[in-house]
């Protein structure tokens, strides 16, 4: 790896570690993914490598389609490290809570339209939570962390990353997660248009329906 | 000798018919049980609520003699009112308002999710946890927050108990008692050798399973394998799954206890992961003890006597049990 002048560690993650470090005079994120000892090794390293691979690949696509991404600079395929552009800002998730219903609103609209981009786009996050997003200082929201996700154009892999975000909120963000996900699907609509998202809601029930103890199945 | 208020617990949500017996302070005095064992094939909820039918009054009676207690001294009964399958849900129920109505004392319907994990607490010394609840019909990742426990993670098809069962009748081993199928692939799968590749799904928070017991299967018809080595490829994967999404909830939330709870939770190879994650984080592991792992009416007795403290009882007319009761829709005022 090139020359990294400073490196502290920002968040000890459980896919992986981030660390801010200064490169070539540049704020840079070090996303390293460590080997896990829970599994066997050759299991580890695949997984270390692919989502390695991939997470640059899925930023590249992401940031075609107009959404907003962190630059990538270095990919360190055998040990698992990228090093990419450090975004100032604040997570979603520790501002929607503090933020007026107005600006919630606002910014859960634009989120969906970010969402349905990257979806048109046939990329698939794999982890849309609040964590994952960036409100950087001019107001634009950054989805960073692909580790997890995939290029596909299937109404199967879009319902489950919307519903894995509503899962997000639901869990983070209880007290208004209801709300703020409708806003998220309007966003979403205005992208993808009413008719394509109708049926993505639809399949975003359907895979409600299959989960463990459900009371929607109740109506199926 | 003078008795402390007790409280008796009914576990029917599947195949187990349990009753165990808590005092309100928190010492199990009983935690007796019998398990439906099918012929063939995984469990049929009639044939399962028949045995329970069957077995109740000599489960009852073993864990009141074995307790000591007499059946005027219980000051309350519990119940699994759900989730689970609904034939065997309502033998336990009616066992429980049967009880309930004889002794003149309180009822309380208690969830078969959040018991598993207060049982687990109740034995480790667990305060807050992170919880991973793996069993036959659950595979759940769950903290506290805010009046309730939360859901990070869950599978998002079939649960790991049933992925490990399912793949153990497809390979021809046999439910035995005392040894249950996954005890029986566990020790098939620590001489395995050679780590077979198979799908590893992980979706955000959640995982699927359905994919990796298909391939398995299919692997398995073929026969080109080592029953071991496809027993601990099976394993290794589907363990490392829910292993994945346990770190990434004790990240998320950066609590310092991480809980193994339920059916699955007698896997050594699942406990050993899970102790590593939770070292890694700098958190305890604890792992509840293998007589409270699996179902059992213990664990109804002591969350009733959580809720009962708390205020909530069950009047009879709203004691109809709850297939599909999901652990985030439940407050649990017993936390703070």
């Amino acid at each position: 790896m090139d020359k990294v002048d400073s490196q502290t560690l920002l968040k000890k993650g459980a896919e992986a570690s981030l660390f801010l470090a200064s490169w070539h005079g540049r704020k840079v994120i070090i996303k390293a993914r460590f080997p896990k000892k829970y599994r066997p090794a050759e299991l580890d390293a695949k997984i270390r490598s692919y989502r390695t691979a991939h997470e640059p690949q899925l930023i590249h696509e992401a940031k075609k389609a107009g959404v907003p991404t962190p630059t990538i600079f270095l990919v360190d395929l055998k040990d698992a490290v990228i090093t990419m552009e450090f975004v100032e800002g604040k997570q979603v998730k520790q501002i929607l809570a503090r933020v007026s219903k107005k600006e919630k609103q606002e910014l859960c609209v634009r989120i969906g339209e970010l969402v349905g981009k990257m979806h048109r786009q046939g990329v698939i996050h794999g982890d849309l939570t609040t964590s994952n997003m960036i409100l950087n200082g001019e107001g634009k929201v950054f989805l960073v962390d692909f580790g997890l996700g995939e290029k596909n154009m299937e109404l199967e892999a879009r319902g489950v990353d919307l519903h894995l975000m509503k899962r997000a909120l639901q869990s983070t963000h209880y007290q208004f997660a209801e709300e703020c996900f409708k806003n998220v699907m309007r966003g979403y609509s205005a992208v993808l248009g009413g008719e394509y998202a109708e049926k993505v809601f639809e399949k975003i029930r359907e895979i409600e329906r299959r989960g463990r103890y459900v009371d929607e199945r109740k109506q199926a | 000798m003078k008795k402390s208020a007790c409280c008796l617990g009914v576990e029917s949500t599947a195949d187990d018919f349990g009753v165990g017996i808590a005092t309100f302070q928190g010492e199990i005095l009983a935690n007796a049980s019998s398990g439906y064992i099918p012929e063939e094939g995984g469990i049929h909820p009639r044939e399962a609520a028949r045995h329970h039918t069957e077995v109740a009054d000599k489960v009852l009676s073993e864990a009141l003699s074995k307790a000591e207690v007499k059946p005027r001294d219980l000051a309350l009964i519990a119940f699994s009112q759900g989730p689970g399958l609904g034939p065997c849900l309502r033998t336990g129920a009616t066992v429980a308002r049967a009880l309930a109505s004889y002794l003149d004392v309180p009822l309380v319907g208690v969830n078969h999710s959040i018991a598993h994990i207060e049982i687990g607490k109740l034995e480790t010394g667990a305060v807050d946890p992170v919880t991973l609840y793996v069993s036959g019909g659950n595979t759940i990742v769950s903290a506290f927050d805010s009046g309730r426990y939360r859901v990070f993670g869950e599978t998002l098809d079939i649960a790991l108990g049933n992925c490990l069962d399912v793949f153990a009748r497809e390979a021809g081993l046999k439910h035995k008692r005392g040894m249950p199928l996954g005890a029986a692939l566990e020790q098939l799968a620590a001489n395995g050798e050679k780590l077979i590749s198979l799908p590893y799904v992980v979706k955000g928070m959640d995982i699927s399973l359905s994919g990796l017991l298909t391939a398995a299967t299919t692997l398995l018809h073929k026969g080109e394998h080592k029953l071991e080595d496809l027993c601990y490829s099976l394993q290794e994967h589907a363990f490392s799954m829910v292993t994945e999404v346990t770190e990434r909830a004790l990240a998320h939330t950066e609590k310092k206890e991480v809980l193994l709870t339920g059916g699955v939770a007698a896997n050594r190879r699942l406990q050993s992961m899970l102790n590593s994650i939770a070292e890694e984080h700098d958190a305890k592991f604890n792992v509840v003890p293998r007589q409270f792992a699996t179902d059992n009416g213990a664990m109804i007795a002591w969350t009733g006597v959580l809720a009962y403290t708390h205020g909530l009882v069950t009047p009879v007319e709203e004691s109809f049990v709850k297939l599909r009761w999901r652990l985030e829709k439940v407050d649990v005022p017993w936390i703070k």
